[in-house]
C-alpha cells in the first residue's frame, strides 16, 4: 500500500494539472471569441465576405466628411487608397479631427458602411494609432 | 547649472554603487561583524540620487530650456505645481525616480535589519546593487535626463495637458514606491535562498515589506484609476488597458505573497512557493516597465517609442529571470512539512485555495496583455483583447473565490472544524434572500448576478459581524476582506444601475428622454493662465422636478495646443452625475454625455480600506517588536 503521504501528493499534483487544463481551455475559448481584429479600409475592401463580428477600422479621418446631427455622428475613414463611411452615436473623443489619425470600433453593415460602437480616444496631438502608422505606410 | 549639479551627482551615485560592492564583498569574506561603513556608502549613494533629482526638478522649476529633458515637457507658462509634478511625467525623470525609490529602499532596509545576521544583509544589498547598477546604466546610457542641448530654446515644448492633474502629479511615486518595493522583496528572498535562511522569523521580518510595497502599490492603481473616471471622460474607473494591467498583475502576485507569507510565517510551509512569488512580483514590475517604456503599448504612459531602451530593459530583465532562476534551482532546499499533517479543513489550504484562484486571474490577465503583442510579431496581424474577454473569464469564477474568502479565515491552523456553523448558515440565507429580492425588484438577468450578491453579501456580512465580535483579534484582515466585499458590491450595483445619454446638442437646445431632460443654456469663456476654458451650462431635470446644474469644461491649452474636456461629477453617497462636453472642429454641435453612476464614491473608499487593512496589520508589528 502506498503510503498516505504519496497519496496525498499524487492526488495534489492531479488536482493542480485538472486545475490548469481547465483553465488553459477557457481562455484560449475565450480569446478566441472576444479579439476584436483590426482591419485598414483597404483590407476591408478586399474582404470577400462581411463578417457579423466586431472589428476595428482605422486610417485618416478624411478632410472635409465629418457631420454631426443630433443622433450620430457621420465621417469617412480614409487610408489614401480606399474610404469607407462610417456612422456614430456616441461621445466623440476630443482629438477626433478632419484630417488626423482615427481608430473606430464597431461592425460593418457591408463593405461601404461601418456602424461604430467607439472612437478611441488619443492622448496626444502627436499620437497616430500603430496600426494606422502601419496601414499608412503599407500604401 | 542645475542640470549639471544633477548629472555630475549621477555619475557620483553610479562610482558609489562599485564602492558598495567592492566593500560588501569584502565584509562579505572577512569578518563577522557588519561594516557599518556599509550603511555610511549606501546612504551616500542615496543622498546622491536625490541630489540628481533635486537639480533634475530645479531645471524644471526655473524653466532651463538647455535641459532636453526640460525643453520636451515643460513650458514657462505651466502652474509652478506642474513644473515640479512634470520632473517625473516623462520617461527620463520617471527613471530617475526609479532609482530614488531602490537607493531609498535598500537603505532603510539596512538599517531596520540590524537583527539580522551579516551575510544575509550584505547579500541582500549585493543583489540590490545588481538591481541599481542596471538602472543606473540604463539612465546613463539611453535615457539621460540631463543632456544637453544648443543653442538653447526660448521656449519649451510643454507638458501633455491631461497629465497636469493634481492625481496624477502623486500617481508615478505612490506606484513607484509600490513597484520598487517589490525589489527588496526580491533581493533579500534570493539572498535568502542563497543562504538557507529561509524561517519563520524571516517571513516575520519580510512580511513587513510585502505589506509596504503592497499599500503603496494597492493606492497608486486607485489614484490612477480616480484619474481615470474624471480625466478620460468616459465616466468607468477600468478599462482593462494594458497599461492598467500592466499594474494589476504585480499586485495579483503582491496580494498573493502576502497571503502566503502568513502560511510560512506559522507554519513553515509553502517556502518554494513564497520564492517564486517573490521573484515573479518583481519581474511582472520589471515586465510592466519593460511593456510601457518600450512604446509597445500606447498610451498616456508611453513617452517615446525607442526601440533601444526596450531592448535594454529586455535584455536585463532576462538577466535577472536567469539569475533568479539559477539560484533558485541550486540553492534552494524545500523545508515544506505541509505533508506530515495536512488536513483539508484548515487555514493553508483556504490560502492555497486563495492562491490557485489569484494564479488563474494573473494568467487570464497576462495572456490577454500578451497575447495581441506576441501575436502581432508572430503573424503580423493586429487585434484588441477587450473587456468581455476579462469580464467573461473572471466573473464567474469571483463567486467560489468570495465563498473561499469568507469561510477561509473562520478556519484554524493545521486542522480544523467548521465553528458557528449556525451563524454562518443563517448569513448564507439572509444574503441569498436578500440577493434575490434585490434581482427582482431591478429585473435583471437572474443566474450569474444572484450568486454573484449572494458571495458579496455573505462576504460582508460575515466580516461585518466580525468587527463586533472578534474583538479586534485580526482586524487588519476583517478590515481588507471587508473592504473587497464592499468593492465588488459597488462594483457589481455601479454596473447594473448605471444610466447614461449620449447626445449632440446645439446652444440653447433641449434634450428630452423619459427620464432625464437636458437643456444646453449657454457657454462663457475664461482665460487662465495656460489655457483658456470654455464653460459650459447646463440644467438636468429628472422626472421628480429635481433641476440639477453641470458645469462640464472644454480647455484649450496654449502649449502644446490640445483640447481636454474637464467632467463635472456632482457626488454624493449614493451616486455620481457625470457630464462631459467634447466639441468637434468646424460644427455647431456640441457632443453631450450625461451619465448616472451609483455607488461611484464607494469604489474609492473600499479600495482605501483594503489598502487601510494592510496599514492597520504594518502598525500592529511596530507595536508588537
Amino acid at each position: 500500500m502506498y503510503g498516505r503521504k504519496v497519496k496525498l501528493r499524487f492526488f495534489f499534483i492531479l488536482l493542480i494539472l485538472l486545475t490548469l487544463i481547465l483553465s488553459a481551455f477557457l481562455i484560449l475559448k475565450s480569446l478566441e471569441e472576444n479579439v476584436v481584429y483590426f482591419q485598414s479600409p483597404t483590407e476591408i475592401q478586399s474582404l470577400s465576405e462581411v463578417d457579423k463580428k466586431k472589428i476595428r477600422v482605422g486610417g485618416m479621418v478624411k478632410v472635409g466628411s465629418i457631420s454631426m446631427e443630433v443622433k450620430e455622428v457621420k465621417f469617412v475613414i480614409t487610408d489614401f487608397k480606399n474610404d469607407i463611411n462610417v456612422i456614430y452615436s456616441g461621445v466623440v473623443p476630443n482629438l477626433f479631427t478632419e484630417g488626423k489619425g482615427v481608430v473606430a470600433e464597431g461592425y460593418l453593415k457591408d463593405k461601404n458602411f461601418f456602424l461604430a460602437t467607439k472612437i478611441l480616444a488619443k492622448h496626444d496631438e502627436n499620437y497616430m494609432p500603430p496600426e494606422v502608422k502601419a496601414a499608412l505606410e503599407e500604401k | 547649472m542645475a542640470s549639471l549639479i544633477g548629472y555630475y551627482s549621477l555619475i557620483f551615485g553610479f562610482c558609489f554603487s562599485l564602492l558598495i560592492v567592492l566593500f560588501s564583498i569584502k565584509n562579505f569574506r572577512n569578518t563577522n561583524i557588519f561594516d557599518n561603513k556599509i550603511i555610511f556608502l549606501t546612504f551616500m549613494q542615496f543622498s546622491f540620487v536625490v541630489l540628481s533629482f533635486l537639480g533634475l526638478i530645479l531645471s524644471f522649476v526655473y524653466s532651463d530650456f538647455s535641459n532636453q529633458t526640460v525643453f520636451n515637457h515643460s513650458h514657462t507658462t505651466k502652474p509652478l505645481f506642474y513644473k515640479i509634478s512634470g520632473t517625473w511625467g516623462n520617461h527620463e525623470g520617471s527613471l530617475l525616480l526609479w532609482l530614488l525609490v531602490l537607493t531609498l529602499f535598500i537603505f532603510i532596509f539596512l538599517l531596520r535589519s540590524k537583527e539580522q545576521t551579516k551575510q544575509y544583509r550584505i547579500l541582500t544589498l549585493l543583489f540590490q546593487q545588481i538591481i541599481i547598477i542596471g538602472f543606473y546604466i540604463f539612465v546613463i546610457k539611453t535615457s539621460n535626463p540631463f543632456n544637453y542641448i544648443f543653442p538653447i530654446p526660448s521656449e519649451g515644448l510643454g507638458l501633455n495637458p491631461i497629465l497636469q492633474d493634481p492625481a496624477l502629479a502623486i500617481h508615478p511615486p505612490i506606484l513607484y514606491l509600490g513597484y520598487v518595493g517589490s525589489s527588496i522583496i526580491f533581493s533579500s528572498t534570493l539572498a535568502a535562498t542563497t543562504l538557507n535562511y529561509i524561517s519563520k522569523e524571516w517571513a516575520k521580518h519580510i512580511k513587513n515589506w510585502i505589506l509596504v510595497s503592497w499599500i503603496f502599490l494597492t493606492l497608486g492603481i486607485l489614484i490612477g484609476s480616480v484619474w481615470a473616471y474624471y480625466e478620460l471622460g468616459w465616466g468607468g474607473f477600468w478599462f482593462w488597458d494594458p497599461v492598467e494591467n500592466v499594474s494589476l498583475m504585480p499586485w495579483l502576485a503582491l496580494t498573493t505573497l502576502l497571503h502566503c507569507i502568513l502560511v510560512l510565517e506559522k507554519r513553515l510551509a509553502l517556502t518554494s512557493w513564497v520564492v517564486i512569488l517573490s521573484i515573479s512580483t518583481f519581474t511582472l514590475s520589471m515586465c510592466g516597465t519593460f511593456l510601457v517604456r518600450s512604446g509597445i503599448l500606447n498610451s498616456v504612459h508611453t513617452f517615446t517609442n525607442d526601440p533601444d531602451r526596450g531592448l535594454f530593459i529586455l535584455i536585463f530583465l532576462f538577466c535577472l529571470i536567469f539569475l533568479s532562476l539559477f539560484i533558485f534551482f541550486f540553492f534552494h532546499k524545500d523545508k515544506t512539512q505541509l505533508s506530515n499533517n495536512f488536513f483539508w479543513l484548515s487555514k493553508e489550504t483556504s490560502i492555497l485555495i486563495n492562491n490557485w484562484f489569484m494564479m488563474y486571474f494573473l494568467a487570464v490577465v497576462f495572456i490577454g496583455t500578451v497575447y495581441p503583442i506576441f501575436l502581432e510579431v508572430i503573424t503580423s496581424e493586429k487585434i484588441s483583447v477587450g473587456p468581455p474577454f476579462y469580464n467573461k473569464l473572471i466573473i464567474p469564477f469571483l463567486v467560489p473565490f468570495l465563498f473561499a474568502m469568507t469561510i477561509g479565515p473562520k478556519l484554524k491552523w493545521i486542522k480544523s472544524e467548521l465553528r458557528n456553523k449556525f451563524n454562518l448558515i443563517t448569513f448564507l440565507i439572509i444574503s441569498l434572500l436578500l440577493s434575490v429580492l434585490i434581482i427582482k425588484s431591478l429585473n435583471i438577468s437572474f443566474l450569474l448576478n444572484s450568486l454573484l450578491i449572494t458571495a458579496a453579501f455573505y462576504l460582508f456580512f460575515i466580516t461585518l459581524r466580525d468587527f463586533f465580535t472578534r474583538k479586534f483579534e485580526n482586524l487588519s484582515q476583517s478590515i481588507s476582506h471587508f473592504g473587497f466585499s464592499l468593492l465588488i458590491l459597488s462594483i457589481l450595483f455601479n454596473n447594473i444601475l448605471s444610466t447614461e445619454i449620449i447626445t449632440n446638442l446645439k446652444i440653447g437646445e433641449t434634450f428630452v428622454t423619459k427620464k432625464f431632460k437636458i437643456n444646453f443654456e449657454k457657454i462663457e469663456q475664461k482665460e487662465e493662465q495656460n489655457f483658456k476654458a470654455i464653460i459650459g451650462k447646463f440644467s438636468v431635470e429628472n422626472s421628480k422636478g429635481n433641476i440639477e446644474i453641470l458645469n462640464p469644461e472644454l480647455r484649450i491649452y496654449n502649449q502644446p495646443n490640445i483640447v481636454t474636456s474637464e467632467a463635472d461629477i456632482k457626488t454624493n453617497f449614493l451616486t455620481d452625475k457625470f457630464m462631459t462636453m467634447n466639441l468637434v472642429q468646424n460644427q455647431d454641435y456640441f457632443n453631450i454625455r450625461y451619465q448616472t453612476k451609483p455607488l461611484m464614491i464607494w469604489i474609492w473608499i473600499s479600495v482605501l480600506m483594503i489598502s487601510l487593512g494592510g496599514l492597520k496589520s504594518l502598525i500592529k508589528k511596530k507595536y508588537e517588536n
